[in-house]
């Protein structure tokens, strides 16, 4: 297939269940060979999109394909063409590593002599080789993600589909698994990942849909969603936590809304306006007036945080809409 | 895409029966795999009817009754033979729980694979299991002295139908599995099972040694059916034994309609329920 065709189509995608429903109408669009972020808080319907566009739910409203096929009426076309590594990894606790593999390239009918082939060529990639022959049940959680990765990649499926991939890893096994989706998409993969974690979407996807209660909120690259979110943040911690109540006054009045504090961390921040480095020095003569003693004084440029706050106004109520 | 995806993976070649056939050995292989690395489960499943054995044919043999001429030996190998296939129910019913839990199913459906593969290969597994437990406790009932007094291809017939019924409980074990999603709940109805089925039987003792409105329950009770069937073909069966009602009469036809029937529902059922808990 063409690098400009569509991998990934889902057209007004709904899931009812009995008592609730967990989706009202996603549309997505992923172009072949790039990597789109799925954003959103637990419980708001990014498995349950996933497990649709993997063939395994069925919608109650919509249609999608996936690589070229329809998930509900060509779904053994579809499976074909997929991987998927679900929240949980899917592997074998009493199997060794390679039997893992060897299984399912089994099943792929990669034959007996060729899922052994495939099984030593995937663990060497996925540096599991020292590993191999132990049982599962002895692996550390991102050797687990690592093979559970390595048997979603067997049958060299056209699109992946990853949920929540390094939820609950260390930063370094994190890492690790970021330069394996990255070498996927190098070798022409599309990806659907979702993630919870906004430096994740923001290091790997192309694009990013940020879904809350079952809708697609906002859709862009990482770029445009900050863009979004606007100007900068000026972030001053202070020195004792008494001088909060000074900070706080001498910030409001910059920007257009008013000042957040997070006590914890005795900072105040606040978005400038467009005049950004007048209202700095503003801030700057104000704090020095009231003798307000600083840890730090910084201009942050919004994160997916940010656009995430902004969007599902979590901890931010009053502001949306 | 890649050039190496035609390169290294050959095309799905071979009928589409073949095909599934190969689906399922690889998945029953898994469990083989299992059972070498974790042995728990052939334990328990030899344990239980051994314990039985050594409990009903050794320390009570002497104050157990049986009507007739026959040994108590004898008479208690059949009802020993089937606790092997109500043993099997509860393991069974978790392993496929357990999978379903897991994710492990979901990664096998998101292959192009049939579902069926998945619960069947399960049950070749289950049912090797069975087979060798049934060898253990047939060896085990040989040395505290049972015998069969039909020759070598009725007491092989008998077996085939102890197979038949291990084989037949397994799918009762799928059933539970994927319609119970409570580990716990299930292990409390496989033991339930266990107990329900085999004292509400002529198991240990001959039906009519029950209280009259329990009679007919054990009667038509499908594992006195079966129990009956293998002491007829084992020649191990005293008159009375099994009741006087239509199943004690003809205890192979009784055995083979409820055993199919039994089958067909558990195997829907299990479909059904595997499909909806994949879907959930």
């Amino acid at each position: 297939m063409s690098s400009s065709d569509i991998a990934i189509l889902a057209e007004g995608l709904g899931k009812t269940y009995r008592s609730h429903t967990a989706l009202h109408g996603i549309d997505l669009s992923v172009p072949a060979g790039t990597v789109l972020g799925v954003l959103g808080p637990n419980g708001a319907g990014k498995t349950t999109t996933v497990r649709i566009l993997a063939t395994l739910v069925q919608p109650s409203a919509g249609r999608a394909t996936v690589a070229g096929h329809d998930v509900v009426r060509d779904s053994r076309e579809v499976r074909r063409r997929i991987g998927l590594a679900g929240q949980y990894a899917a592997v074998d606790e009493l199997l060794t590593g390679r039997e893992n593999i060897v299984l399912l390239a089994r099943l792929l009918r990669f034959g007996r002599r060729g899922a052994a082939r495939r099984a030593t060529e995937l663990l060497e990639r996925f540096e599991l080789t020292e590993a191999a022959d132990r049982p599962v049940g002895t692996y550390s959680g991102g050797m687990r993600r690592r093979l559970d990765l390595a048997t979603c990649v067997i049958g060299e499926p056209e699109v992946l589909f990853l949920d929540e991939p390094t939820t609950g890893l260390d930063p370094t096994s994190r890492a690790v698994l970021w330069d394996i989706v990255r070498d996927l998409v190098a070798g022409g993969v599309t990806i659907l990942l979702t993630t919870q974690y906004l430096e994740e979407a923001d290091e790997l996807a192309d694009r990013i849909a940020v879904i809350d209660a079952g809708r697609v909120i906002a859709e862009g690259t990482p770029q445009s969603l900050k863009r979004q979110v606007g100007s900068e943040f000026l972030e001053v911690t202070v020195a004792r936590p008494e001088n909060l109540g000074d900070a706080v006054a001498a910030l409001s009045g910059l920007g257009g809304r008013p000042p957040a504090v997070d006590e914890g961390a005795r900072r105040v921040s606040v978005q400038l306006g467009p005049d950004g480095l007048d209202e700095v020095a503003r801030a700057a003569l104000a704090l020095r007036e009231k003798g307000v003693p600083l840890a730090d004084f910084e201009l942050r440029r919004p994160t997916l945080d940010d656009v995430f706050f902004d969007l599902t106004g979590t901890g931010r109520k009053e502001e949306t809409q | 895409m890649t050039a190496t995806a035609t390169t290294t993976r050959p095309a799905r070649s071979g009928g589409a029966l073949t095909g599934h056939l190969g689906d399922t050995l690889a998945l029953a292989g898994r469990h083989l795999t299992h059972l070498r690395r974790s042995p728990g489960r052939l334990i328990l499943v030899t344990m239980n009817p051994l314990v039985m054995l050594i409990a009903v044919g050794y320390l009570f043999r002497n104050s157990m009754q049986v009507p007739g001429h026959v040994a108590y030996e004898d008479f208690i190998m059949a009802g020993i033979a089937i606790q092997v296939g109500l043993t099997s129910v509860g393991p069974t019913a978790i392993g496929v729980a357990l999978d379903l839990r897991h994710g492990l199913v979901d990664r096998f459906r998101s292959l192009p694979i049939s579902p069926a593969s998945v619960l069947v290969g399960r049950t070749l597994s289950d049912l090797f299991v069975g087979a060798v437990s049934l060898t253990a406790v047939s060896l085990a009932g040989l040395a505290v002295g049972w015998r069969p007094h039909e020759g070598a291809l009725r007491t092989a017939a008998g077996f085939a139908v102890l197979l038949a019924f291990v084989y037949v409980m397994l799918w009762v074990g799928i059933l539970l599995g994927t319609t119970q999603k409570n580990v716990e709940a299930i292990d409390g109805t496989g033991a339930l099972v266990l107990v329900v089925f085999s004292f509400l039987s002529n198991a240990y003792v001959s039906v009519g040694g029950l209280p009259g409105w329990l009679r007919p329950v054990a009667e038509w009770n499908p594992v006195t059916s079966v129990i009956t069937t293998c002491r007829r073909l084992w020649g191990n069966d005293p008159a009375g034994a099994a009741g006087t009602g239509f199943p004690a009469q003809h205890p192979g036809t009784v055995t083979a309609i409820t055993l199919t029937a039994l089958l067909v529902v558990a195997v829907l059922g299990s479909v059904r329920g595997f499909r909806r808990a994949v879907g959930r």
